[in-house]
């Protein structure tokens, strides 16, 4: 991560209540007889989705956006791409207010997601003309978008089957083809909501791959998860609880934090809880961040 | 008392240019009380499987039997097949279709031919073996969340009293908590009598809970063993798709390293000998060989 | 097996034929001039010539024969129903009288024709849908419906359902196979008692799949809207359609070739 790096999005003191719930704008303690469900949708509480949220995504980094179900992460990512406003305070896209309807072309072109269900974002027929849809909206030459296409079908591993029916990918290959149709629109910043949720652990791994790769080509992105161990490559991590933040740091630093994870609704893997309890009960020398590689060769070296 | 499968093939679009064969020579048995995984990757035949042990799809070569009743196309005693085995699909809150969940969970003990009577308490029963509480009955299921709705089907298909459960990826898209409270629910049932065959891609869960463990690879059966020798399987021979979990795989890289580390999932395991190991070995720590 | 196959009916079979390559819309404007050219067939040998332009379209397209005539297959019931219909409920000279039914001569040469016309119109129809990409086959019914847009006609919007539709038959397909499974599984019949029973029986299937349908519109319309998607307007393509002196050339052949059959079967057949 660069230290003198732009600000992509910018989300200035945002509260956003889901339209409907008229009785809304009760602090979030105030609903006390709502049941604690961890798998909740988030639509049906009367607390805010968001409350007092201020956040900057820097332009290269990689951003992890972590919580349970229901802390408002899906409903943040949405505000940094003008899918939803906020009711209160003020988000910006490079500068631009996501609350002017002027704006949202060109939020969108900066700014672009990737959801959950791989099945549900694709509009085309055969795999390119999929990837073609975010260009074309764009208004763009056809060479132009012949050739976005092809790298954003090539960065996602999906060249080969450009001419393919997109009926016949399997559920990974469908995720890449979302994150390839989002690249097509060659946008700076790439926001993914829980895009491995419904992935097996093959096709995680692969589009984890292709995340990496794209970070590492310097795109912005901010990676929506609950998933601990899809984050260690982050740069940064933001923990959201009941729609606020409740923290926010390096990955070395949330890592620090164990302690809290049950706290924030957060499960770590048995890997992480190996980590933490040789870290707090012994001294030997172990990795600030728990990857697998790392855990390994710490350890055998100790052999 | 068990469900025994021998010889089981099956080809898909028979005699088309998109044949294909999703089962080749497959034989597994599971019995009360004991907990059967079957894992593989995206494609291995593992949904097919699952699909022929209740009679939704039938043997074209190779027989399946359930308590001794044969699964065949035509067979007298085909609802009584599906009757004691209970099959819950992939995502099966998409099955959801009734006004509330009473009469949701009420559907398969109706169609069963369980007299009404008995319905209400089978209904609030299977409910709460779930984890939901008797508050849920009048409720619309479509306007739960995410994981109650999977617990509302689970319940639907556990109140027509089955013996064998088949549960094809239950825990797809569920968030680490509800995966475990899952994962409860299912060693609780296997506590009391129910046959349980999970069918997954999650290892992690299969190693510690089954009490076997059948591995499928393109439609064949690479091995059925164990979770130990699987797990020894997998770590000499690398199947494409199917991942150590974290754990096994540090303690079988630590394992190549000192002979004398515990092959095992169990972080706690782990924990225990990389201590008293460390120690031993380095009352004054690390220098830089290996 | 699954319960439901894919439809066979009009699903696009690649290949790289003159066929393939000309304009969507020159064959979009070629079916429509054949179709009335059938319409307007009486003779039985111009229905034998129709078979022929049939033939050698399925040879300038690499289509084995075969897998154009199955395309028939799924409306064979309709075309043998309106076939029966006019077997035996037109008057005219009696052929034969089986107590109160008689079939007429005019009753069974009608039911010659209108079969045949039925079958060609469903082969050639398919015959597109084989042939043009479906993407191609809105973009082009897009292109010949937009000099109406500035009436108020959505010629975009209904291109885009379309397109969408296509996209998620596969996918529904599937599903329904998969719920039917479920509620088979949980003890559902489908295939017993009467009619209403059974129409019943598919409540199950229905509901669950009419809350995904919904879901997944829902969830398509925040991913369209996220990829910058406005309707038509300001909208390029990847694959512009491009109107070549082949497409002019194909349309003036088809043109030449049906109003030939017409003038034929007027002027020297009848």
């Amino acid at each position: 991560m660069k230290t003198d790096s732009k600000t992509v999005c910018e989300l200035r003191d945002v509260t956003y209540v889901y339209p409907g719930e008229a009785s809304g704008r009760v602090p979030g303690g105030a609903s006390g007889q709502e049941p604690p469900e961890a798998s909740g949708a988030v639509s049906t509480g009367r607390r805010p989705a968001l409350s007092g949220v201020t956040l900057r995504v820097q332009e290269g980094e990689w951003l992890a956006l972590l919580g349970s179900n229901g802390s408002g992460k899906s409903t943040l990512a949405k505000h940094l791409n003008a899918l939803l406003t906020p009711t209160q305070g003020d988000c910006t896209v490079f500068g631009l207010s996501t609350k002017d309807l002027n704006n949202v072309f060109a939020i969108r072109s900066a700014v672009s997601m990737v959801f959950q269900n791989p099945e549900n974002q694709i509009v085309g027929t055969v795999v390119e003309e999929d990837a073609a849809f975010g260009p074309e909206n764009q208004g763009l030459p056809t060479e132009e978008i012949v050739l976005r296409v092809e790298n954003a079908l090539r960065a996602a591993g999906l060249l080969a089957k450009r001419k393919k029916p997109t009926y016949t990918l399997s559920g990974g290959e469908k995720q890449r083809l979302a994150v390839a149709g989002a690249l097509a629109m060659d946008t700076p910043c790439l926001v993914l909501d829980e895009p491995t949720a419904m992935l097996d652990p093959q096709g995680r791994r692969e589009l984890l791959d292709v995340l990496r790769s794209l970070h590492e080509g310097g795109k912005t992105i901010v990676s929506i998860t609950h998933r601990l161990e899809e984050i260690l490559r982050c740069d940064r991590a933001v923990v959201l609880v009941e729609g606020r933040i409740a923290w926010e740091g390096s990955i070395p630093g949330l890592f620090a934090h164990s302690d809290s994870f049950r706290k924030w609704g957060l499960d770590a893997p048995p890997l992480v809880s190996l980590w933490k309890e040789l870290r707090a009960e012994t001294d030997l020398p172990l990795p600030e961040i728990p990857t697998l590689t790392a855990m390994t060769d710490s350890l055998c070296r100790l052999l | 008392m068990s469900i025994t499968v021998d010889g089981l093939s099956h080809t898909y679009h028979p005699g088309t240019p998109l044949e294909t064969l999703a089962l080749d020579d497959v034989s597994l048995e599971c019995g009360s009380g004991e907990w059967l995984s079957v894992v593989g990757h995206t494609g291995s035949g593992k949904s097919t499987l699952a699909q022929h042990l209740n009679g939704i799809l039938f043997p074209e070569r190779g027989t399946v039997s359930v308590d001794g009743m044969e699964v065949k196309e035509k067979s007298a005693r085909l609802r009584d097949v599906r009757r004691a085995v209970g099959l819950v699909f992939q995502y099966p809150e998409q099955q959801l279709f009734a006004e509330n969940v009473l009469e949701e969970i009420s559907f398969a003990p109706r169609n069963w031919g369980i007299p009404e009577s008995r319905i209400p308490a089978l209904a609030s029963s299977a409910l709460s073996l779930t984890g939901l509480d008797e508050t849920y009955l009048p409720r619309s299921p479509f306007h739960l969340s995410g994981g109650e709705k999977r617990k509302v089907a689970i319940a639907s298909v556990l109140a027509g009293e089955p013996s064998y459960l088949v549960l094809d990826e239950p825990t797809a898209g569920l968030d680490s908590w509800s995966r475990r409270e899952l994962v409860s629910l299912l060693v609780r049932l296997k506590g009391e009598g129910l046959g349980i065959i999970l069918v997954t891609h999650d290892l992690d869960i299969a190693l510690q809970h089954s009490d076997s463990i059948l591995m499928l690879d393109r439609g064949r059966c690479i091995i059925m063993d164990t979770p130990r020798k699987v797990m020894e399987h997998l770590q000499e021979h690398p199947a494409p798709g199917l991942h150590l979990p974290e754990i096994a795989a540090l303690s079988a890289s630590l394992r190549n390293a000192d002979p004398g580390a515990p092959l095992t999932w169990d972080w706690k395991e782990l924990k225990r000998w990389v201590v008293t190991r460390t120690v031993a070995a380095h009352p004054h720590l690390p220098g830089g060989d290996s | 097996m699954k319960f439901l196959n894919h439809l066979t009916f009009g699903q696009y079979v690649p290949a790289d034929s003159l066929v393939h390559r000309l304009d969507p819309r020159c064959k979009i404007l070629a079916v429509l001039v054949v179709l009335t050219g059938i319409f307007l067939a009486r003779h039985i040998l111009v229905f034998a010539a129709w078979g022929g332009l049939l033939f050698s379209l399925a040879v300038l397209s690499h289509l084995p024969f075969r897998l154009v005539l199955r395309s028939a297959k799924p409306v064979l019931i309709l075309v043998f129903f309106t076939a029966f219909i006019h077997v035996f409920f037109t008057d005219g000279t009696p052929l034969l009288e089986i107590g109160f039914i008689t079939i007429t001569r005019e009753g069974v040469s009608g039911a010659v024709y209108m079969g045949l016309r039925l079958l060609f119109l469903v082969l050639f129809a398919s015959f597109l849908t084989l042939t043009t990409k479906p993407m191609e086959l809105s973009d082009g019914l897009e292109r010949l419906f937009s000099p109406f847009v500035r009436f108020g006609f959505p010629a975009h919007e209904l291109a885009m359902m379309m397109t969408i539709a296509l996209r998620f038959i596969p996918t529904l397909l599937d599903e329904t196979d998969r719920i039917m499974k479920a509620q088979l599984a949980r003890g559902a019949a489908f295939d017993r008692g009467n009619l209403w029973k059974r129409l019943k029986a598919f409540l199950p299937v229905l509901i669950p799949l009419f809350v995904i349908v919904f879901q997944r519109a829902e969830d398509l319309a925040t991913a369209m809207e996220a990829r910058c998607y406005r309707g038509g307007e300001g909208r390029t393509r990847m694959h512009p359609l491009v109107w070549r002196t082949g497409d002019t050339l194909g349309a003036l052949c088809v043109l030449a070739i049906v109003a030939g059959l017409i003038v034929g079967d007027r002027s020297f057949l009848s």
